[in-house]
């Protein structure tokens, strides 16, 4: 089992979603986020008044994948949320030690 | 009684004249005739001068209203979206405040300070507790419309004055010192001034034939603008920077909310300059083009510097600089022609703006909504171009001459020295607001002090001063 994490621009959203469910993926949590990366933020003038914003709105996909999917996912989120600018965000990948349903206690790879 | 009734009654005694003079072609049916044709022409006058009354009172009430929507909501969108999220409650109170409480400082005391008979400075008793204000018309201020809603009308004015002042010390004043202050502010500051401007013995006033310095302040460019502008640079000056200024960022919460508010402002100016007509007729007019002309002017004005300046123009300065051309053209909507109006408009974009991004950032004081940068500066500027630009051909202000031609009013039309007297309403403007709003604030700080504590600054207005928020979106 593995978790990906992917930040994305808001924008992507829609697109990686349909990639990923036509990919097989079949749960995911979406959560507006701010943040930066290298992109760090813009500058906005209110009556003279400069100010920089860094944080930025984002977008970040969680969700918890049987092992052979991964791929599939990754592929399926690179092909739809990429502009080849500065700010398209990342995927973090990590392993799950355990799943478990809490309507009925059922464990490992199955809950997924 | 209707129009057409009128028309009916001069016809028919019109027709009977005629009619019996061919019957009886005696001296007694001729006296008959010149009788009835006497009482129709008094009838005549009577409704003529009723419908004259229905007319005035009818734009007068609507005007009025279109005041009130100036401050709420008007002015509390305005500067609702200009300060932050946390904020936006305890700001939008502050002017709603005034609609309750200057209302009935009004009804008790203020109205009879401002315009009853007084001396050169301030108004007297004979209306307190609206004493004699009837429902019939008061001959000093307005001949057609009942003294009620010139008193209503009136009234809306004493209220946006003092909520005009919140934009300086937003974020950071506590609601009961605001109170009190603003309070005792339309009291000491606006009704004195309203009076020696507007009142009928007052040392400013046109409604003054023996007023020493007869200054043109059409609807309010000095007893409106100057005075909330400049106490509000005042209030700013003692009360202090908010935490974090400039350094931490403080930038409008939402720009939709003050985008609607300044164009509410936009029109229900029209009732507050259209409307200080006091009638229906041509001046009203002239005030409404004017207005208009000059806030448009003005957004441009400010929108080009801020593009020159800046490298873009943004929708908060088209909305400030409009609201800059409005109060510039305040005191001369009824004294200029309209391009007069657009010259006065895009000065005052162009002023306003310089006053906003240079000279506050120069001296480093935290005016927050930049109630004195607009007001204050765009105010003591179109009071100023009104004794330039004022024309007697808009309005024979001064009377006329006894070859019967109008005399001069501003200098344009000559009469130079109404620069003299346009300073010198300016100057007792800046001197009153400074005197009275230091005093006051002296006083309301030792009674209840005037900041809130700094915890409560950080937490934000809403929930300290009230205990609810602006946005709840989980709920």
């Amino acid at each position: 089992m593995v978790k990906i994490e992917a930040i994305l621009q808001p924008s992507k959203l829609d697109a990686v979603k349909e990639a990923l469910l036509e990919a097989g993926i079949e749960g995911m949590t979406i959560l507006e986020a701010r943040g930066h990366g290298r992109q760090k933020g813009h500058t906005e003038f209110y009556r003279g008044n400069e100010y920089t914003v860094d944080l930025l709105p984002k977008i970040k996909i969680e969700m918890f994948v049987k092992d052979d999917l991964k791929d599939k996912a990754v592929e399926a989120i690179l092909a739809t949320a990429r502009t080849g600018r500065i700010g398209d965000g990342k995927i973090f990948i990590s392993h799950i030690d355990e799943a478990i349903r809490i309507r009925n206690d059922e464990r490992g790879e199955s809950v997924l | 009684m209707s129009r057409c009734g009128i028309k009916l009654l001069f016809l028919s005694a019109l027709l009977a004249i005629p009619a019996m003079a061919m019957a009886q072609p005696t001296a007694a049916a001729t006296q008959a005739q010149i009788a009835a044709l006497q009482q129709a022409v008094d009838a005549n006058k009577i409704a003529a001068a009723a419908a004259q009354s229905a007319a005035d009172n009818a734009w007068m009430l609507v005007s009025a209203a279109l005041v009130l929507l100036m401050t709420g909501p008007g002015l509390a969108l305005f500067y609702g979206g200009l300060v932050r999220k946390k904020n936006i409650l305890g700001t939008m109170m502050q002017s709603f405040a005034m609609m309750g409480l200057v209302t009935i400082l009004w009804a008790v005391a203020g109205y009879s300070l401002a315009f009853g008979h007084g001396n050169w400075f301030i108004g007297g008793f004979e209306h307190l507790f609206l004493r004699g204000v009837s429902l019939t018309p008061n001959a000093d201020y307005a001949a057609t419309i009942p003294e009620q809603t010139f008193m209503i009308y009136q009234l809306m004015f004493a209220i946006i004055t003092p909520a005009l002042i919140t934009g300086a010390f937003a974020e950071r004043m506590k609601f009961s010192a605001m109170a009190i202050f603003l309070s005792l502010w339309s009291l000491v500051v606006y009704c004195p001034m309203a009076h020696m401007v507007w009142g009928s013995d007052g040392f400013l006033s046109l409604n003054n034939v023996h007023a020493p310095l007869p200054s043109l302040d059409f609807a309010g460019g000095t007893v409106v603008h100057i005075t909330s502008g400049v106490s509000a640079l005042v209030c700013c000056l003692y009360l202090g920077k908010r935490i974090g200024y400039p350094h931490t960022k403080m930038q409008p919460h939402s720009m939709v909310l003050s985008f609607i508010g300044a164009c509410m402002l936009w029109v229900g100016w029209f009732g507050f300059n259209a409307g200080s007509a006091l009638n229906a007729g041509p001046l009203a007019t002239s005030a409404f083009i004017n207005t208009h002309f000059a806030a448009a002017a003005a957004a441009v004005g400010w929108s080009i510097a801020e593009w020159i300046h800046n490298g873009k123009p943004t929708a908060l300065g088209a909305i400030s600089g409009a609201v800059a051309g409005l109060v510039a053209i305040t005191p001369a909507s009824g004294f200029v022609q309209p391009f007069s109006a657009l010259a006065i408009g895009l000065a005052a974009g162009l002023f306003c703006f310089f006053m906003v991004f240079m000279v506050k950032k120069f001296f480093g004081y935290d005016d927050s909504l930049d109630a004195f940068g607009v007001h204050g500066a765009g105010g003591t500027l179109g009071a100023l171009l009104t004794g330039l630009f004022a024309t007697s051909a808009i309005n024979a202000a001064f009377g006329k001459n006894a070859a019967g031609s109008p005399n001069p009013t501003g200098a344009m039309d000559g009469h130079w020295g109404q620069l003299l007297n346009q300073s010198a309403g300016v100057g007792f403007a800046w001197s009153i607001s400074i005197v009275g709003t230091l005093l006051l604030l002296l006083l309301v700080d030792k009674l209840v002090g005037l900041r809130v504590a700094p915890e409560d600054e950080a937490r934000g207005l809403d929930l300290s001063q009230h205990d609810e928020e602006g946005y709840d979106l989980n709920s």
